[in-house]
């Protein structure tokens, strides 16, 4: 008998020997499917009057995104990552390329030149480099694994993940730079890292905090904007800052508790009247929590814990350490996406500019996440497919 | 099936188990935390929350409510209401920088015709006392200069007209004395428990009666509370609207063809008159000269105005004389000192002396005014011809008998050297001189000698050192007409809705009781009315063909100027006087001169009587 409730499905679809694509994980897909209807649901009565005379402007686009995204998502799941591996480096060099060729093409967003123009939408370079640089982490993990109690092996891949992530952060975009240095984390953490090189990589960073926050400000050089300095900070004091940034998160906190246990729906002012700012990107989460209360908030949270409970299990059963690595580097990027843009809308973390994966408008940050989930689903299907080769059971 | 060790990829070692554990670990964790936050925020803290995003969408805009408005005993409009519109700054919505603010106030000052720097000054100065407040720049600008306004709103960020009512005085100087101004409310004054409830930005009586009756007056705002956005743009229909309530109309005592006879009376000359209700102290007319147009002060008076209206060269128009004039009162005062010496015992009504023309006292000799000689004249007589040397006699004798202030408690009681309590501020206590009072300049060497008897003699005849003013002396003269009741003058008669329905009549009250006895009283009256019908008799020429039959005293007021002021104050009808009519003219000459006749003209206007004719003048000395 089969030890998981899913389990039977599974082998059934598995015993047919049924067409490629099932051999992915379908609650996975659920939840991506599911987290995709609450995201158009709330866009639809969140956007409705920002624009005027096409209500539905963001809806349309976004789901456009989405049939895009699950598109890519199926494909991606069918290819085999293994061959990733041979083009690490051509990768990372298309990685840092593309990072470098928003500054010389990029348009500017509010102050910020993050994204190059193509024909129907603004790609966010920085996003992209998220998925790029999980495989080549990866991939050079894998090639080094002999090694990997080296000092040598840990410092190279942080070097490789903290290049990009100064660069983006240069942009400025913190937001990214910071997921970069969580995969590059995470990877080196599910690769079997020492922890004495965590204790020194952490040692590391908070001089590194200190030297950006407190030392170059003090002898008048700046390695953050001071907006970012700003954000950080009126996070850390949020009663002395009622400016911008303070407002901000405010305002994203009233939201979330105005909606209650069962929101607030139409009366839903905070994001309707726009005192809740990018209601429809970064703190989308508030207008959930606003328009739907305490149930929608749960609801969605509930899926984005079936996502991860899934990437974990993808972790698990991977047929090799590239693949592992992979679902970790993924894993990585939608944990700390998650809990940093939850965190940040409901006051218990800093505003970094992350979107919520799946759920943020925008074509970088769905399209991005989609790819991750399609390496996700073909770490999968890979897995399935091994086993199934060798007459294995994987369920776990 | 059963799970089979061996079919397990060999990555999955245990290190591997445990790390992702871990990983699993956090974010069941973070998770968890999430959800206790949720709950936190949304389920035990969603009542404040709420609350807090309903204070952010509504805002309550303020519906100015228009003053109540004053009319006379008729019903007749004294101070009215006109809607004027007033340039404000509203802080909220001014450019955050300097650059972009300065910006704002130069095209402001180009529009309002003032210097940027004047306008930058009003504002910060009113943000910075009361900083949500809007600032005004400038009140009562024309339509077209709003008109331009609200077309480039871009060009004026923060800048919003509002509606104002002002008021507006349809009489011109008719009363312009009383009325007192209205203003902004001042950041002190909205601190006070004077003023609870009234808001920034509106206006409130200042002085005179708009200050006295204010809380009457003064209306309760509307409000509308409206929703808006972030950007404070408004959204969707008002929530819900409450109307401003126009403040109660006051309607006095003034009768305003009295006061227009008693403003015209005076003529321009510098000067002051007083009708008044002996009864009950209703004050029907109350004027100065010169006047001044209260319009001036709608919305604001100017430097130039104001200083022109202060200054001595006009003749400080702004100076209320009826209520501050501090004048010596000529032989007016002679009521007092006859009510003083009989009640005191020093003479009977019918006790004669007799007037050489002068008396010798210290070496010092007092004259009668144009050194007639009366000869022997009781009371009557004395007050009739207004024989000088009679009351030296009784100031002689006051000084010496008792404690010597025998005239001066008598004219303390009757009302003077103290405020008469009428609902109009400002008003002074004038001054009656005492031994006590003068030794203690004489010692704070303030002056150049020591109290002496003529001090005494002066006072009894209303020369020297007093000081009152026509209210103060018209309130003697009542007290006497009314049988000692001394009546505290009123101009407030009744606070109506603005329909003219009444809500509350204001009391007439009675500072106090003077006891005067009926034969005392008999015989002054006696006097005062052979003064103003007997052959002899000092303004017998001004009323002697006069309908109404009145009593009356003129006075002539030595000042230091050496120009005489003339006095003049009628009870009638007689013998049961309903009112008293005081005036007096600055450099008028004789009483019988200039406020006699002032006086008369202002008795055909209270009594309505056909006198169209020449006015005649007298030329008595008194």
């Amino acid at each position: 008998m089969q030890a998981t409730p899913f389990g039977a499905t599974v082998r059934d679809f598995r015993e047919r020997g049924g067409p490629r694509f099932v051999r992915i994980d379908v609650l996975l897909l659920a939840a991506v499917v599911g987290l995709v209807a609450c995201s158009l649901y709330t866009l639809a009565t969140a956007t409705q009057d920002d624009i005027a005379g096409s209500p539905n402007y963001f809806v349309y686009r976004q789901a456009a995104y989405a049939v895009v995204g699950i598109v890519l998502m199926l494909l991606i799941s069918r290819f085999d990552y293994s061959r990733l591996r041979d083009w690490k480096a051509g990768l990372y060099v298309f990685l840092i390329a593309s990072i470098l060729v928003v500054f010389a093409l990029g348009s500017v967003t509010k102050g910020a030149r993050r994204s190059i123009e193509l024909p129907f939408f603004q790609l966010q370079t920085s996003a992209l480099g998220k998925v790029l640089l999980v495989v080549v982490l990866s991939a050079v993990l894998v090639d080094r694994m002999r090694r990997l109690g080296d000092r040598e092996t840990t410092s190279r891949a942080m070097l490789l993940a903290l290049i990009p992530a100064m660069l983006v952060i240069a942009q400025p975009d913190l937001g990214s730079g910071l997921v970069y240095i969580s995969i590059a984390l995470v990877t080196l953490f599910v690769a079997g890292t020492r922890w004495t090189h965590f204790a020194v990589l952490g040692g590391l960073a908070a001089t590194a905090v200190a030297i950006v926050l407190i030392a170059a400000p003090a002898v008048g050089v700046e390695v953050l904007k001071p907006y970012q300095v700003d954000r950080l900070t009126a996070f850390v004091n949020p009663a002395e800052n009622t400016d911008e940034e303070g407002y901000q998160q405010q305002q994203s906190k009233v939201a979330i508790g105005a909606g209650g246990k069962t929101g607030r729906g139409d009366d839903a002012t905070q994001t309707k009247l726009d005192f809740l700012p990018e209601h429809h990107t970064d703190f989308i989460f508030s207008v959930v929590g606003e328009e739907f209360g305490f149930m929608g908030a749960a609801l969605v949270l509930s899926l984005f814990a079936l996502l991860i409970w899934r990437s974990l299990r993808i972790l698990t059963m991977s047929k090799d350490l590239f693949g592992t690595l992979i679902a970790a580097g993924v894993l990585a990027m939608l944990m700390h996406q998650i809990f940093v843009n939850v965190g940040m809308t409901i006051g218990i973390m800093p505003i970094t500019g992350v979107t919520l994966p799946l759920m943020s408008y925008g074509g970088s940050s769905v399209l991005v996440t989609f790819i991750a989930l399609g390496l996700l689903q073909s770490v999968h299907a890979q897995a399935r497919e091994t086993a199934f080769a060798k007459g294995r059971d994987l369920a776990l | 099936m059963y799970l089979d060790s061996r079919d397990r990829r060999p990555s999955l070692t245990p290190q591997l188990a445990m790390r992702v554990a871990i990983l699993g670990g956090i974010a069941l964790l973070a998770f968890a935390l999430i959800f206790f936050r949720l709950w936190y925020l949304q389920v035990l803290s969603g009542e404040s929350y709420r609350a807090e995003a309903n204070d952010n969408r509504v805002r309550e805009i303020k519906v100015q409510a228009p003053r109540g408005e004053i009319v006379d005993r008729e019903g007749r409009v004294l101070v009215e209401n006109r809607v004027g519109l007033s340039v404000k700054v509203s802080p909220g919505k001014l450019p955050e920088s300097d650059a972009a603010r300065d910006a704002v106030y130069r095209r402001l000052g180009r529009v309002l015709g003032m210097r940027p720097a004047r306008v930058e000054r009003k504002v910060e100065r009113q943000l910075k006392a009361l900083p949500f407040s809007a600032a005004t720049v400038k009140q009562d600008v024309g339509t077209d200069i709003v008109a331009y306004l609200l077309e480039n709103q871009d060009d004026f960020p923060g800048v919003e007209p509002e509606r104002v009512f002002l008021r507006r005085y349809p009489h011109g100087d008719v009363g312009a004395h009383l009325f007192g101004y209205t203003g902004e409310i001042s950041p002190p004054e909205i601190k006070s428990e004077r003023f609870r409830g009234v808001e920034a930005g509106d206006r409130v009586g200042k002085t005179g009666i708009e200050s006295q009756y204010d809380r009457f007056l003064r209306g309760r705002n509307g409000a509308t509370r409206v929703q808006v956005d972030a950007l404070g743009t408004l959204r969707g229909d008002p929530l819900e609207a409450r109307q401003p309530q126009q403040g109660r109309q006051l309607r006095l005592a003034l009768d305003l063809d009295v006061q227009s006879a008693g403003q015209q009376a005076l003529a321009g000359r510098p000067g002051a008159f007083v009708a008044m209700n002996v009864q009950n102290g209703e004050v029907l007319g109350l004027g100065s000269a010169p006047s001044f147009d209260p319009n001036l002060f709608s919305p604001a008076i100017s430097v130039p105005d104001y200083a022109r209206l202060n200054s001595e060269d006009a003749g400080r128009p702004l100076t209320n004389r009826a209520i501050e004039g501090a004048y010596p009162t000529g032989s007016t005062f002679k009521l007092i000192t006859a009510t003083a010496a009989l009640e005191g015992g020093l003479i009977t009504p019918e006790t004669v002396q007799y007037d050489p023309g002068s008396i010798r006292v210290g070496g010092v000799t007092f004259k009668n005014a144009g050194e007639v000689a009366h000869g022997a004249v009781a009371l009557r007589q004395a007050l009739s011809v207004s024989s000088d040397v009679y009351f030296y006699r009784l100031g002689l004798e006051a000084n010496g008998s008792g404690d010597g202030l025998l005239i001066q408690n008598w004219a303390r009681k009757l009302g003077l050297g103290r405020p008469t309590g009428i609902d109009l501020p400002g008003e002074s206590s004038g001054l009656v001189p005492t031994p006590k009072w003068r030794d203690d300049l004489y010692k704070r060497e303030l002056t150049d000698r020591p109290w002496s008897v003529g001090d005494n003699i002066n006072l009894s005849v209303g020369q020297g050192d007093l000081q009152a003013d026509p209210l103060q002396m018209a309130v003697a003269y009542a007290t006497i007409a009314n049988g000692g009741r001394v009546v505290r003058p009123r101009l407030g008669q009744r606070i109506e809705d603005s329909t003219g329905r009444p809500l509350q009549e204001l009391q007439a009250t009675t500072a106090r009781r003077v006891k005067v006895a009926p034969e005392h009283r008999q015989a002054i009256l006696e006097g005062l009315r052979a003064a103003a019908s007997e052959p002899g008799g000092t303004s017998t020429p001004v009323f002697a063909d006069f309908p109404i039959p009145i009593a009356g005293k003129t006075g002539t007021a030595e000042t230091t100027s050496g120009i005489d002021q003339s006095w003049y104050i009628a009870l009638a009808p007689y013998p049961n006087p309903r009112y008293v009519v005081a005036a007096t003219i600055e450099g008028g000459g004789f009483g019988a001169e200039t406020a006699a006749p002032a006086v008369r003209q202002i008795l055909t206007s209270l009594f309505d009587v056909d006198d169209s004719g020449e006015i005649p003048a007298g030329t008595a000395p008194d």
